[in-house]
């Protein structure tokens, strides 16, 4: 067993593009799920959806990359409030069935052949972030080209350029929700969570505050499907509902109701992804395990899905949370 | 138990005979032909009813008597078939309910809806109205709201000092008890700066200990020129503090009055408090013989 191209491996998990992708994306969540209660099970929908605006709008209508990205943005705000409007009103957990159909129907329509022209269909898109006249996202990378950084952390200029610029969003991601809910609109967002009826007694429009915080969370993870694609070719099949549980583990590994603890579950997440898809088929070909290298390969998700479900049961709040939450969960 | 004030009753509260429906001299709610029906059931099906300023009106009635619901009616929770009822003279028709809390008719609920994972203080502070810092974009810079903020704080420590819950203000919300989460529930309701305050069944689960001091401070409700709306089952509360007495029954009104009349009338005492109110409950049940003549 080469121990280290393992531990190098494991160790470069914590800084890539996908973390940092994911990281914004849980952030979402935590956004709808851990400060305003609400039930999305379709966050893989809004980030599939930032990143196809993204693309469709610097390949098909020409855009420069950074209106192609505000483009992504803007649909993911559109499609928070087509979700929103008619599915804030039903109880939380109707609201989660209705998301992630929605979220499946937005991947369909960028998997079916009815449009292939502008999504590329099952093949994705590929070719925006590098264009020919010099309006693509790599085009504007400020950094010459070469190698950087040491160890497991050597990136070329391309993709320490996806770094920078995706850290630059992840901070002011972060400081948003933390300015937010610092202030006495994330008292009502928490309220709300609590008891939207009782927030309600008290004079807040409770259905405008929902929206509000469904359309923040939403732009969150689009700009995570962003970053996610600023960094490669961008296909459909990403976007299935497992990426959306992937989140949810990031999420409540850190702690749903925290600011930071999205962003260093995201990280936890990938690190012990990297060394499971490292150590497993290693352990496999060393006859160590019983099983093949493919089948190796796969039961990291085996543990995953093991490691959430250890998560909810005796760490509900997330290694950030607070811990008098576990005293008073519901 | 002892009050050290004897609660100053008004009298002269209405216009006419004391009959279902009759005027008041200065109604601060009025309700018209209101009916709501759930399936077959008429829940509530008031005709006219004149909820009286400045005073405290009990509203009484058997369970599934249409209290809770006419509640929910007249704070915008739920909306009835037909009818209309106005609020100081503004008609609440249609009138989403975080609307008619904004307008100053603020209510509690029968299952106390204390905020779990909130603080003490932030229940509190959630409570005032017109925050600038819960616009989203002026929220993301303190300079918009720092300093109300730091008013409507001082506001809270008042009332919980008051509510003798300024010891639990960091504590969430979720460890104080029942009876505490009644009196927070109360005292966030004071937070909005209300002009109706209607408490639903404010005793119900709360020891006889606390029973007292929450009297004193629905009392001290009237005293600070508020109007009381209150649904209770417990006949000596509504005798010792109410100053009128609706009392409802299959939805309808069917009696009101001030409270010496109102529960003598022996229609109300035989269908609407039982006729058992002053036996032994052991007699009613026939569990327990009970001697008679003892003691007295």
């Amino acid at each position: 067993m080469d121990w280290g191209s393992i531990l190098n491996n494991t160790l470069a998990g914590f800084l890539t593009p996908t973390t940092i992708a994911f990281a914004l994306a849980a952030l979402g969540l935590a956004m709808h799920f851990g400060f305003a209660g609400l039930l999305n099970f379709g966050i893989a929908g809004f980030m599939a959806i930032g990143g196809y605006g993204y693309a469709i709008s610097v390949l098909t209508f020409g855009f420069p990359w950074w209106l192609g990205m505000l483009v992504g943005i803007l649909g993911s705000v559109i499609f928070a409030l087509i979700l929103g409007i008619p599915t804030l009103r039903l109880r939380g957990d109707y609201l989660a069935i209705a998301t992630i159909a929605a979220a499946e129907i937005a991947r369909l329509l960028f998997l079916t052949t009815a449009f292939t022209d502008v999504t590329g269909s099952a093949d994705g898109l590929f070719g925006f972030n590098t264009r020919p006249d010099g309006s693509g996202f790599q085009n504007s990378n400020p950094i010459p080209a070469g190698t950087y950084g040491f160890g497991p952390f050597t990136y070329n200029e391309q993709t320490l350029w996806v770094l920078l610029f995706g850290v630059i969003v992840l901070a002011v991601a972060v400081w948003f929700l933390w300015a937010l809910m610092r202030s006495p609109w994330g008292r009502v967002i928490k309220g709300i969570r609590e008891d939207e009826e009782a927030v309600r007694s008290l004079g807040k429009n409770v259905f405008a505050y929902k929206l509000q915080a469904l359309v923040i969370g939403g732009v969150f993870g689009a700009m995570g499907g962003i970053v996610y694609t600023a960094a490669q070719n961008i296909s459909p099949g990403v976007y299935v509902t497992s990426l959306t549980f992937f989140i949810w583990t990031s999420l409540l590994l850190g702690g749903a109701a925290t600011i930071f603890g999205p962003v260093i579950g995201a990280v936890i997440f990938w690190v012990i992804q990297a060394f499971l898809s490292n150590v497993l088929p290693e352990l496999a070909t060393s006859g160590i395990l019983p099983v093949s290298t493919t089948q190796a390969s796969t039961l990291r998700f085996v543990l995953v899905g093991i490691g959430l479900m250890l998560l909810v049961i005796y760490r509900p709040q997330g290694i950030f949370g607070d811990k008098r939450e576990l005293t008073f969960v519901k | 138990m002892s009050s050290s004030k004897k609660p100053q009753k008004t009298t002269d509260i209405h216009i006419g005979d004391a009959v279902p429906g009759c005027k008041k001299k200065d109604p601060m709610v009025v309700i018209d032909h209101v009916k709501k029906s759930f399936g077959g059931l008429t829940a509530v099906d008031v005709e006219h009813l004149e909820i009286p300023s400045g005073v405290i009106t009990a509203l009484i009635g058997p369970n599934g008597a249409g209290k809770t619901t006419l509640f929910n009616l007249l704070t915008g929770f739920d909306t009835p078939d037909t009818g209309n009822w106005s609020f100081m003279g503004t008609s609440l028709s249609g009138v989403p309910s975080f609307k008619v809390a904004q307008m100053g008719q603020v209510r509690t609920f029968q299952l106390t809806k204390a905020l779990s994972l909130l603080t003490v203080t932030d229940n509190m502070k959630l409570g005032a109205k017109g925050q600038n810092g819960e616009s989203i974009f002026r929220a993301l810079f303190p300079g918009f709201w720092k300093k109300q903020d730091e008013e409507i704080e001082a506001k809270a420590m008042e009332l919980l000092k008051r509510f003798k819950l300024d010891a639990k203000k960091d504590d969430f919300a979720a460890s104080l008890s029942g009876g505490q989460r009644k009196l927070l529930e109360m005292a966030r309701a004071l937070m909005t700066d209300p002009t109706l305050v209607m408490l639903d069944e404010p005793m119900a689960g709360v020891n006889p200990a606390l029973t007292q001091s929450l009297l004193d401070h629905v009392i001290s409700l009237k005293e600070d020129g508020m109007t009381v709306l209150f649904v209770e089952h417990d006949m000596h509360m509504v005798r010792h503090i109410a100053d009128w007495v609706v009392v409802m029954a299959e939805g309808q009104v069917v009696a009101e009055g001030p409270p010496e009349t109102v529960m003598k009338e022996q229609a109300v005492i035989d269908a609407y408090l039982g006729a058992h109110q002053e036996t032994d409950l052991g007699e009613v049940t026939g569990r327990i013989n009970i001697i008679k003549g003892e003691g007295k």
